[in-house]
């Protein structure tokens, strides 16, 4: 069965729940860019043609998707087409759409989203990326989603670079009535992961979720001085950092992939949290990362409230990607 | 790396291409496409790309090739240039009022506002000796006000700010105010980021726009974005009639292609470029730099411009038969030598050619060590000696070697070179008669 098909008679099936309409409205920008131009593109030629393979690289790459594997995936629909006669323009775009997913799907089946625990003793979370991706209000949320699952949750401000960061974080933790541990401005942020290390322990926090300075992935030094954090982490608790989150600005164009793959090379990435999803029109930007890295995107920020961090759900995605219709 | 692979990839099509005197559709064809990814891997914009690359092709079109380069290397300096011209604006300049200045910053969330007003703020205070006030009109983002406020401590700058339960038009109008009489040449102001879909906090920047009147208003672009950044651009413009950019995160590897996309579109200057995290990192914003960085090709440009420079046919003719005569002096030598040095420092040449064998960095510097040694020698020698090296003795060697401050060893070698040089030359000159060309040429 082909995806459209799939996605339609599964949400149709069942009645929309919140989850399904904030995916639908977070990728409403998205889809008028993706899924609607296809349709448009459909009903605009009878048969395919040299121009539409134009159109439609056109539309792959204004979301986003990449030169390189827009290009390929023009070229295998193109030989597609031509071996086995189709020349049906919905036909071909449920192929690209099987093409571009169908992959995903297999490789990102059996995913746990959500944070894995260690059975005794704290769990760390360690959140990286370049400036300007919302690290800190990532952070804020994900508290607040453990916080409401029971767990007790620590904030460690080892961002001691950028001016009112700190402060930033420690008003999210009043708000959130959860402990934060922060060092001096400027300080080595490894002695404040240290002092956080050692107050979980001694306090019998769940999660620990040390927020990082931000850092452009070129920086050589900067990128170094997260090595050592994660070194003074793992000599504190055992196996620590359990898990390392990127965050990436779903608005990146293609330097997120140059991101990914730098930040990988000196810690142990284990999900990509993407930020800011409602405000762009890009679906692409999963398809490259998982197409080049195979690193899972865990959450996904669908709106500016603090419910707005979604677990990812592939299905809910391409749904809210390609079906939904926001009714 | 990226300039590596694109000048193998070059090298791949440059050899297909015959010697070609016109541009035309054909022999451009490859490098048109190329030039296309290229821009799109910069994230320019996909409608940009299409329209600039026809205005390139159109104003290539029958143009003149240069001898020492091929028809793709010329468009590519053409594309260049094109691209140099419009990312270029003449009024990249902040407007300062004859009284208060008012600048407002806008731009999405962590495209970089609050960071850019304390540089703006350094740039005026200690480099124009301005007067500034730096207001803090972020009131959604937890601590946004406390960070402003700290770079402006660090600075020496006074703040102002009433709070996060403010209202932001308030605390603008306030701001204003307060600079208006207290003699402040400057006023920046920080607003919060916001999507550009988000009507109601559109609407707060509509207002302050309206009760301020700003002299500028300055969209922040993270160098990183991509496609949508146009969008993102011409929503504000419409919006707010923005009078200027800021890219940010130029340090950073991402190309910027949105600087182009956004130039193109909308025309709007690019005023600054934000270059580092301290406050003293902020740029004003070149094209030419700018260009090199989103073509990817700055080393096959500046080959072909300083092929076209220097490198006169006419000479390099001349030159040639001199040395075929076997009437090699070694003033001839020294101008040879010369003329590659102007090309830039053999390491920059080695890496301009697509293909060229790697050169390690102690080779180059051997290489133009060697090259000054040369230099001084035969500069240390009359007119007449440089004519006639034979004459060169043990007495006037020595006068040599004090001159330049080197030893005698050092002036045979320079002379030993001259004759190996002008050996090859004769033997050149036979090969040529009989028909053969010299082992190694024209037989792979």
């Amino acid at each position: 069965m082909g995806l459209f098909a799939f996605l339609k008679e599964k949400f149709s099936k069942k009645d929309k729940n919140e989850k399904t309409e904030k995916y639908e409205k977070g990728l409403a920008k998205s889809r008028q860019a993706f899924a609607s131009r296809l349709d448009d593109l459909s009903k605009r030629y009878s048969s395919v043609n040299e121009e539409y393979f134009e159109e439609l690289e056109q539309i792959l790459i204004e979301a986003d998707v990449g030169v390189s594997l827009t290009i390929k995936l023009v070229e295998q629909l193109l030989d597609k087409s031509e071996e086995e006669g189709i020349k049906d323009p919905v036909k071909i775009n449920e192929e690209l759409v099987d093409t571009m997913f169908v992959g995903y799907v297999e490789n990102g089946g059996n995913i746990t989203n959500e944070i894995q625990f260690r059975e005794d003793g704290p769990t760390v979370l360690l959140v990286e990326g370049v400036n300007g991706v919302g690290k800190t209000t990532s952070i804020a949320k994900l508290a607040k989603r453990y916080m409401d699952k029971g767990k007790k949750v620590l904030l460690v401000a080892a961002d001691t670079f950028r001016a009112g960061a700190v402060d930033q974080l420690k008003i999210w933790a009043s708000r959130l009535g959860c402990p934060i541990i922060t060092g001096k401005e400027n300080g080595d942020p490894a002695s404040v992961c240290y002092d956080g290390a050692k107050y979980a322990k001694e306090n019998n926090i769940d999660l620990v979720i040390v927020d990082t300075a931000g850092r452009l992935q070129n920086k050589a030094n900067l990128m170094q001085e997260l090595g050592k954090m994660n070194r003074v982490i793992s000599k504190e608790i055992p196996d620590a950092p359990h898990e390392t989150f990127l965050i990436i600005d779903a608005t990146t164009g293609q330097n997120g992939v140059s991101q990914a793959k730098s930040f990988k090379e000196v810690s142990n990435i284990t999900g990509i949290v993407i930020t800011k999803m409602d405000g762009t029109s890009k679906g692409g930007i999963i398809l490259s990362i998982r197409d080049e890295l195979g690193v899972p995107v865990r959450f996904i920020g669908l709106g500016e409230k603090m419910e707005d961090l979604e677990e990812f759900d592939l299905d809910e995605y391409l749904n809210g990607l390609l079906v939904g219709n926001g009714k | 790396m990226a300039f590596e692979s694109l000048s193998e990839k070059f090298q791949g099509i440059f050899k297909k291409l015959k010697k070609e005197d016109k541009l035309t559709e054909t022999n451009m064809a490859s490098a048109i496409k190329e030039i296309r990814v290229a821009l799109l891997e910069a994230d320019v914009n996909f409608k940009v790309v299409k329209a600039f690359t026809e205005d390139v092709k159109a104003k290539a079109l029958g143009q003149d090739v240069l001898t020492k380069v091929n028809p793709g290397e010329m468009l590519i300096k053409i594309c260049h240039d094109e691209l140099v011209e419009l990312l270029g604006a003449d009024n990249t300049d902040i407007k300062y009022e004859k009284g208060l200045t008012t600048i407002m910053l806008c731009g999405l969330q962590g495209a970089g506002k609050t960071t850019s007003a304390g540089k703006l703020a350094n740039l005026m205070k200690n480099k124009l000796n301005k007067k500034v006030l730096l207001a803090g009109l972020d009131v959604y983002r937890p601590a946004a006000i406390e960070q402003l406020g700290v770079l402006a401590h660090q600075l020496g700058v006074d703040f102002f700010e009433m709070g996060t339960n403010s209202n932001p038009v308030n605390v603008a109008e306030e701001a204003k105010k307060k600079a208006l009489s207290e003699g402040y040449d400057v006023l920046i102001m920080d607003t919060a980021g916001r999507l550009q879909i988000d009507e109601k906090l559109m609407n707060e920047l509509k207002d302050i726009n309206k009760v301020i009147h700003p002299t500028e208003v300055l969209l922040l672009v993270d160098a990183m974005a991509g496609q949508d950044a146009v969008n993102v651009a011409s929503a504000f413009n419409n919006d707010l009639r923005l009078t200027g950019v800021i890219m940010s995160k130029l340090d950073g590897d991402a190309k910027g292609g949105a600087a182009l996309s956004i130039k193109y579109m909308s025309g709007l200057p690019i005023k600054f470029a934000g270059v580092g995290e301290k406050l003293t990192d902020l740029d004003i914003f070149y094209p030419s730099r700018m260009a090199d960085r989103i073509l990817g090709m700055g080393d096959v440009v500046t080959f072909v411009e300083k092929a076209k420079e220097a490198i006169d046919e006419k000479t390099a003719e001349k030159e040639a038969k001199k040395m075929m005569d076997g009437n090699f002096t070694l003033d001839d030598l020294l101008r040879q030598m010369k003329m590659v040095q102007k090309m830039g420092s053999l390491q920059s040449i080695a890496k301009m050619i697509p293909g060229m064998p790697k050169i390690t960095d102690e080779q180059t510097a051997q290489a133009e060590k060697e090259m000054k040694i040369f230099e001084s020698v035969i500069n240390s020698m009359t007119p007449y000696e440089r004519k006639h090296p034979d004459c060169l003795k043990f007495s006037r060697k020595n006068r040599v070697a004090k001159g330049c401050g080197l030893t005698n060893a050092e002036v045979n070698r320079v002379i030993r070179k001259w004759e190996q040089s002008k050996e090859m030359m004769k033997q050149m000159k036979q090969y040529q008669k009989s028909g053969k060309m010299p082992g190694g040429y024209g037989r792979r």
